[in-house]
């Protein structure tokens, strides 16, 4: 346990050092928000949708998770660039705690992250329809963070240099986004893009968001709940194996 | 205290330690010398479970290394070749990562920190961030930490490349006390042959992968009938000059790291 959290503060104390990177990081959801928002927003409007902020904005805030807990994998690769992953695997701990902390890590930031695009989001105009469901919406958060999070070290793991992370993340990542219902409805879709929203894990914990926030859900939220878990355990037992493998 | 069985790690087709064996007694300070590519770093790194043997078996103060790498881990330090320290922490904050990575008590480490800091005489940057560490400071810190759980063998890849004498010596006093007070076993790697004539008790010279001459460092000038042990050195593994084992880019990187020091 205590291993878990020292890694996991140590990167908490990373991210909060790196005041610009944090600002910088809500340029992209910001753009979003308000390009699409109220970009589309009369069309959604004259379509019949009503007030799209209202169905954006949780899109939005799982964008926010999703780039950001993805990205976190990136530590791991300059850990082992800066060498100081060989710190961690000298010492007598487990694989499991190290990815754990990691991923707690990662994810943590990420809720951050997501929590303070929520607040922009209110700036933009966007008014959860019950308040009481704002801790279901954190929990959320949360699976989707740490979901991700351990997608992008599991990734990472094997990977050695610097510039072929971002490649290959913003090939998982763009296809993840733009095919998760962050944007658009999941109703009255073709088959094939029907299918594929579907098998995206990122649609459930969109759904799940909306569900909590705009009260304007396609899944039940008990299928979104059980796929974020399974997806997650998955993910650990992979990432933990891609970690044992590691040679440095 | 090491005892390595014939030890052999091959890449593919490319063998980089071949079937060596050492025996590395408690209390020595143990040269493991080798030109480049010679198998050094490869060996340490199988000592230290970083890298798994393709044969051969390690016992390290009685463990198996393959078979229980966590129990071994707790028994050395290591202070590898490249720098391993997180810049963006302060170095008290690396000493704590360390400690609690190995699980020793909040009582004991808040007090053990603070002596090994004496130590390595950096107690007035405790509280500064690694990153404006100058690269003498980093390798004390690095030293401090790897003997921060209180380990029976010391490992170090090159402890003092990159530094200038100052500062090689004064690692060297520090680590010859830790020697002879608390009686750790020394294992080492470097290309300053003085310094090994003047702190190492026994050497092992590896090339190619094997091991080609060891014992002391009398004997090992007597086979090679010189004067210095630089000049047996170079008897021994020839003059040519040796490139590095591994890819390039991973050298390329290691190069900017040690002139980055």
């Amino acid at each position: 346990m205590r291993t878990i959290y020292i890694l996991w503060i140590r990167q908490l104390k990373r991210y909060i050092r790196k005041k610009a990177t944090i600002i910088g990081s809500l340029g992209q959801p910001i753009i979003f928000l308000f390009v699409l928002g109220f970009g589309l927003s009369p069309i959604y409007a004259k379509a019949g949708g009503g007030d799209y902020i209202q169905f954006i904005a949780p899109g939005i805030i799982g964008m926010t998770v999703l780039f950001t807990s993805m990205f976190s994998g990136v530590e791991i690769i300059w850990d082992k660039q800066f060498g100081f992953l060989k710190e961690t695997f000298v010492a007598p701990v487990s694989r499991l705690e190290i990815f754990i902390g990691k991923t707690l890590g990662g994810a943590t930031v990420a809720i951050i992250q997501g929590c303070l695009v929520f607040l922009i989001t209110l700036g933009a105009g966007f008014r959860p329809e019950n308040l009481a469901l704002i801790p279901v919406a954190f929990l959320f958060l949360v699976l989707i963070s740490f979901l991700f999070s351990a997608f992008g070290n599991a990734v990472a793991a094997r990977l050695d240099d610097m510039q072929g992370f971002p490649l290959i993340i913003n090939f998982v990542i763009q296809p993840l986004f733009f095919l998760s219902g962050a944007i658009f409805p999941l109703k009255d879709l073709p088959v094939v893009l029907d299918f594929i929203t579907k098998i995206n894990p990122l649609s459930y914990g969109i759904d799940a968001l909306r569900f909590a926030l705009s009260a304007n859900n396609i899944f039940p939220i008990w299928t979104s709940l059980g796929v974020l878990v399974g997806v997650s355990v998955v993910l650990v037992f992979v990432g933990v194996y891609q970690f044992s493998k590691v040679e440095l | 205290m090491i005892k390595i069985k014939n030890l052999t790690k091959k890449y593919g087709k490319i063998t980089a330690v071949d079937d060596i064996s050492l025996d590395v007694e408690k209390g020595e300070v143990f040269a493991f010398l080798g030109p480049n590519g010679a198998g050094k770093s490869t060996t340490i790194k199988m000592l230290t479970t970083l890298l798994k043997p393709t044969s051969g078996e390690i016992f390290l103060d009685g463990c198996n290394v393959a078979e229980d790498p966590n129990k071994t881990r707790r028994s050395f330090g290591i202070v590898f070749q490249d720098p391993s320290l997180d810049n963006e922490l302060t170095a008290y904050e690396n000493m704590q990562l360390h400690a609690i990575l190995y699980g020793v008590p909040k009582k004991v480490y808040v007090e053990r920190i603070a002596k090994l800091f004496r130590l390595v005489e950096l107690d007035d940057r405790k509280d500064s961030f690694v990153k404006t560490f100058s690269g003498g400071m980093k390798r004390r810190l690095e030293i401090a930490r790897g003997l921060l759980h209180t380990p029976t063998v010391l490992f170090l890849d090159e402890p003092t490349i990159g530094l200038d004498p100052q500062t090689r010596n004064h690692i060297w006093n520090y680590i010859k006390k830790l020697n002879e007070e608390e009686n750790v076993t020394i294992f080492f790697t470097t290309h300053h042959m003085e310094e090994v004539e003047r702190y190492g008790t026994k050497i092992a010279i590896i090339d190619h992968g094997k091991i080609i001459a060891q014992g002391t460092i009398k004997e090992i000038k007597e086979r090679a009938s010189v004067e210095s042990l630089e000049d047996a050195f170079i008897k021994l593994t020839g003059k040519q000059i040796r490139a590095e084992a591994g890819d390039a880019s991973k050298n390329m990187m290691r190069t900017s790291q040690k002139l980055m020091r």
